[in-house]
């Protein structure tokens, strides 16, 4: 399962520094970044960051892995509200899945998210993993 | 004329160590070697990064956490230094993705380097003259590795993965200001990798007494002429810790006490995390130190050559401690893996990628 180096580059401050869209028209914010406001369609976006932290609303484990994801299998999927209350599905990491429980405490780190067989491109980007408390 | 590096000082330092854990026992089992090896290195454990980790993603993390601490706008780093031996790629820096990663791009110098375990060290003495000569107001050195070694060798008992990061800026604003620096190289043949090689390989007779101890002492020795210090001038002391009982003969040699040297002492706990290594030992110090204290930094790399500086620490520190996990929280976050999941999780373990 190969990426496209080109949409992967233009989409990098998403997939690096958890960058959304905010709507200048109602507000709302969408994550991956979207030209379109899905709520009401208006084409007047700006970037937002979002917040770093957040919960484990509900996951899903893996185990039949696309090709070149078996080094990260069994995969988590979760889906994570995050602390401003926007939703974000995104890969679990620091976890065994018996350890993972709906509600807890997450947060982003960066990790390798795929790369384009050994010799191609790595790609990186959010992973969520459990909050380290300080 | 008083030192350029008296100008500079620590504004933010970040440490990051890996969840999983493999018992020095567990390589004793696998590999045959006599049950009393751990205890001979004084190694516990070491520190294994998961299979999403790499270099780059540690170092990320440490940066991240001294970028916390610094309370800067990123924007304003002028320079991302970051020393590897396992850069994930053998042409592409990684210091682009880190520096993108922390909104440091696109106004910076960044560069990869490299000089076994003391690349991150040349990156922070860089840093200072960067700093000292007011071409910039802040810089980043970066020290993280997952460091390999041929499974067997005796280096399988302590290489592991872990890194720290230091921002340099001006000293009114540092937890700890640079009073001096000074670095020691020469060609020694001690330990290398060849670019197709997996794994490193060591020159027996030459690893220890001719490089490890020669340069560290040389280093320290030439500091402490130039500033006219002393071990008993120093409260704590940092030195590359390739296993748990270098630094403490290092030390001895130099006139260091173990209890000026335990509290930077990581290795017996993570491993060493070859660039990383005494960079996490001064973070771990910085974690702890009060103001006024003055701290000993030598980190080492082989090929070979050690920089020793001096710093003191400011009243600064306090109000920078709580901002990012401290070397401790991380030590204290892990979960033990066997030797199977070990070599799956660091690529050990061939497979035919399609
Ligand atoms: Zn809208």
């Amino acid at each position: 399962m190969k990426l496209s180096i080109p949409r992967f580059w233009r989409e990098k401050a998403a997939h690096y520094r958890l960058i959304g869209t905010r709507c200048k028209s109602c507000g709302r914010i969408s994550y991956p970044p979207k030209p379109l406001c899905p709520y009401c369609g208006s084409r007047e976006t700006e970037e937002a960051e979002l917040p770093r932290r957040g919960r484990v609303l509900s996951y899903t484990v893996i185990y039949t892995v696309p090709d070149g994801f078996r080094k990260y299998a069994p995969l988590v999927l979760g889906l994570i509200e995050l602390e401003n209350g926007v939703r974000v599905v995104a890969p679990l990491t620091d976890v065994m899945p018996e350890e993972v429980r709906t509600g807890m405490g997450v947060e982003a780190v960066l990790r390798r998210v795929q790369e384009d067989g050994e010799h191609g491109v790595i790609y990186y980007g959010v992973k969520f993993r459990p909050t380290m408390e300080y | 004329m008083p030192r350029p590096e008296v100008k500079t000082g620590i504004v933010g330092w970040g440490a990051y160590v890996p969840r999983y854990r493999l018992k020095a026992e567990e390589v004793v089992r696998i590999w045959g070697f006599e049950k009393s090896m751990p205890q001979n290195l004084f190694i516990v454990e070491k520190a294994v990064g998961g299979p999403d980790e790499d270099a780059l993603t540690i170092g990320w993390e440490a940066a991240r956490n001294a970028l916390r601490r610094a309370q800067v706008d990123p924007a304003e780093i002028k320079a991302v230094f970051f020393g590897t031996e396992s850069k994930p790629y053998a042409v592409k820096p990684s210091a682009t993705v880190i520096a993108e990663a922390l909104g440091i791009t696109p106004a910076t110098m960044a560069s990869d380097l490299e000089f076994a375990c003391r690349a991150g060290s040349e990156g922070l003495r860089a840093s200072i003259g960067l700093v000292a000569s007011g071409m910039m107001k802040y810089a980043m050195a970066i020290g993280s590795d997952t460091a390999q070694a041929n499974p067997g060798d005796v280096l399988e008992f302590t290489a592991s993965s872990g890194g720290a990061a230091f921002i340099v800026g001006p000293r009114e604003e540092s937890a700890a200001y640079f009073e001096g620096s000074y670095t020691y190289v020469t060609d020694t043949p001690d330990f290398w990798r060849r670019e197709i090689s997996p794994y490193p390989l060591h020159g027996e007779g030459f690893t220890g007494e001719p490089a490890y101890f020669h340069h560290i002492i040389s280093a320290v020795k030439g500091l402490f002429e130039e500033l006219g210090l002393g071990p008993d001038d120093f409260d704590y002391a940092v030195f590359h810790q390739p296993n748990g009982k270098f630094p403490l003969r290092v030390g001895r040699k130099l006139g260091f006490p173990k209890e000026k040297i335990m509290p930077g002492l990581v290795t017996p706990w993570i491993g060493n995390t070859y660039n990383g290594s005494a960079f996490i030992g001064l973070a771990k110090v910085l974690d702890q130190a009060k103001p006024g204290e003055r701290i000993l930094v030598a980190p080492f790399g082989s090929g070979a050559g050690s920089d020793a500086y001096s710093l003191v620490v400011t009243d600064k520190v306090e109000e920078k401690k709580p901002l990012a996990p401290t070397v401790e929280d991380y030590i204290r976050r892990k979960a033990y893996i066997d030797y199977a999941l070990y070599s799956r999780f660091r690529g050990i373990i061939r497979r035919i990628t399609v």
